[in-house]
């Protein structure tokens, strides 16, 4: 008796096995429906959720959200003197710590692949990803420690330390896709142009550059986005300083005006897309 | 007498404890194509990278046409590389492959651009100047990268396992071009190849290596003919070793010996020997026929065992194979036999 209920469910799983095998299209299917519902729904569905409700209002005497359509959150965004202002600090922060990460990261993501022994390489990657599991928060504290005006720093607080202490948070996120292209660069490259008597800085500029090109964009890609969505490292270490992420958290706790945050909320995303747009023109995405 | 084109003096290297090069003395001279052979492992890449100053050496030192460059960059050095996996810059166009060691040299443009085109010329790839490295094939991008080394008319060209990324009709063709363009450009070539066949056929000259160490230097018919060792008889060529009771036997002598494997005839009858022949009797254990050849393994009646490759002139394959367990007899001509180093005895220091 035990053989045969132990062989039913043994068939069946068989069975279907060879079913999924022979029907590859319901496979692919079966796989995908986790993270396409994910992508769809938690993703996509919220992002929707924010562009729709940045077209509505709030009642000014119960604060409720109304339901009607309006571009009275768009047009104060672009007329308002203090979002203009806001949003092109925020661009330049972001760009600011998107190069001084590209600066720092490549010489070290060089070291890694191409210097270090194979032992050693191991120990700097996990060097380099330890920090990623420390608290956001207390890394942005102990800055917030150094940088006050009688920490080792002293620099006080300000615009400055914000994109310093952004450039620290998101450095992983340069070194690891810089550090890959490197990894998957041959040394019998850099061989070959040391050969045909080019010096390093001749080497990295026409052989090193343009093949780890694509991987600095990657890496340029989170640096580039955390720095446009952060509000909290700016609350720690930025003084007065004000970010689109300190606009979307304010509206959407001291002056309750959800619908108006989403509106601030989309600059970001805009702002994401044309640089997606601006780097798949160079091509990059393609080589990713 | 003319400088050499590469001296190495007591050449070393260590990876940590171990030691890949270990004591190289070597000259090559200008406008020769020279041959480092050996099996992988056995240090002859890890001389010519020191040569091209990828490595630099633990101990001893390398000249190029009389100047000592040991301590120089790659980019000092009067000498340029085909690598084994090509190393074309895969986003440059042909041309920009090709004249790129021209233009860190800043050598005009007009002057940079006929160089060029004149090299791609002499390895027959003119028209393919736009396209880039991944829309050629495998000889093609070959021919590119020796385009990229020759146009900057080295002292030395270094060609690490030049075709060993190659199928076997490719490498027999490029074998011969390769001589052709070493002749033309008269450029001393260097190259590693752990395949025999390959130093024997191109090289003026071959190196064996074995173990960090060159076990042997000579023409190809001296490696071939004459094995200074028995890791040389048995790397170059099919060993055959004559040796202890064997050697006593048959030679009447002491010590190893080597015999190649066609200068030996397979007798079947009672055929008369020469007075400067000697001869072996034993059994056939095994026939290969190999098309042109047939290859006899025989175990000789003294002990030992030799190789007899004999050419398919009258015999077919229905004749030959029939021959497995015969009685036979090797003959040879005495000057076909060598002594050969035996492997050196522990020496107790009194």
């Amino acid at each position: 008796m035990t053989t045969t209920t132990t062989a039913a469910p043994a068939g069946v799983r068989r069975r279907a096995a060879s079913f999924l095998h022979r029907h590859s299209g319901v496979r692919l299917s079966l796989l995908l429906s986790a993270p396409l519902a994910w992508l769809g729904l938690a993703y996509l569905g919220a992002l929707a959720a924010l562009f729709v409700t940045a077209f509505w209002s709030t009642d000014v005497f119960t604060g409720d959200v109304v339901r009607v359509f309006t571009w009275a959150n768009f047009t104060d965004l672009v007329t308002g003197e203090v979002y203009r202002t806001v949003a092109l600090r925020s661009l330049g922060v972001a760009a600011a710590v998107t190069l001084i990460d590209l600066v720092v990261a490549f010489p070290m993501a060089f070291a890694m692949a191409k210097l270090a022994s194979p032992r050693a390489q191991r120990w700097l990657v996990i060097a380099v990803l330890t920090p990623l599991w420390a608290s956001y928060l207390v890394k942005a504290y102990a800055w917030r420690v150094m940088l006050s005006s009688d920490g080792v720093l002293g620099w006080g607080y300000g615009l400055t330390a914000t994109v310093v202490t952004l450039s620290y948070l998101w450095l992983p996120y340069m070194i690891l896709p810089i550090y890959a292209g490197l990894e998957r660069l041959p040394n019998s490259l850099l061989d070959a142009a040391g050969d045909l008597g080019a010096r390093g800085w001749r080497t990295f500029r026409t052989v090193v550059w343009p093949l780890t090109f694509p991987a600095a964009v990657a890496g340029s890609i989170f640096t580039f986005s955390l720095s446009l969505g952060d509000y909290i490292t700016v609350k720690i270490v930025g003084g007065k300083t004000q970010l689109i992420g300190n606009v979307v958290y304010d509206n959407i706790g001291a002056a309750n005006n959800l619908p108006f945050a989403a509106a601030v909320a989309t600059v970001p995303v805009v702002i994401m897309l044309v640089y997606l747009a601006a780097v798949r023109r160079t091509g990059a995405l393609e080589s990713l | 007498m003319p400088d050499q084109a590469v001296s190495l003096r007591g050449l070393r290297k260590s990876f940590g404890p171990v030691e890949a090069v270990a004591g190289v003395d070597l000259d090559v001279a200008d406008g020769e194509f020279f041959a480092m052979l050996g099996p992988s492992g056995s240090g002859k890449t890890t001389v010519l990278r020191m040569i091209a100053g990828f490595e630099s050496p633990t101990a001893g030192t390398v000249e190029l046409g009389g100047r000592d460059v040991t301590r120089l960059a790659p980019f000092e050095r009067d000498v340029n590389t085909v690598f084994q996996d090509y190393a074309l810059f895969p986003h440059m166009s042909v041309l920009d492959n090709v004249e790129y060691g021209l233009r860190v040299k800043k050598v005009p443009r007009a002057e940079r651009r006929e160089r060029a085109l004149a090299a791609l010329r002499s390895v027959r790839l003119e028209g393919f100047e736009k396209r880039r490295p991944a829309q050629l094939s495998g000889g093609q991008r070959q021919r590119v990268a020796l385009a990229r080394a020759l146009v900057n008319r080295p002292r030395v060209l270094l060609l690490d396992e030049p075709l060993g990324a190659l199928d076997l009709k490719l490498r027999e063709e490029m074998q011969v071009e390769l001589k052709a363009i070493q002749r033309e450009v008269g450029i001393t070539f260097l190259f590693v190849t752990h395949d025999q066949e390959e130093a024997l056929t191109m090289s003026d000259r071959i190196a064996v290596f074995n173990q960090g160490r060159i076990e042997q230097v000579g023409t190809p018919a001296e490696v071939y003919e004459r094995p200074a060792t028995a890791f040389v008889a048995s790397f170059v060529g099919t060993s055959n070793l004559i040796s202890g009771e064997a050697a006593r036997t048959v030679l009447g002598r002491e010590g190893t010996f080597s015999v190649r494997p066609e200068k030996l005839r397979v007798v079947l009858g009672q055929e008369e020997t020469g007075p400067d022949e000697h001869e072996a009797a034993g059994t056939v254990r095994e026939v290969v026929y190999a098309g042109p050849a047939t290859r006899f393994v025989v175990d000789l009646d003294a002990g030992g065992r030799l190789i007899a490759l004999q050419q398919n002139l009258q015999a077919s394959s229905m004749d030959v194979t029939g021959l497995r367990g015969a009685r036979v007899r090797l003959v040879w001509h005495r000057r076909h036999e060598f002594p050969i180093d035996a492997p050196a005895e522990p020496v107790i220091a009194g």
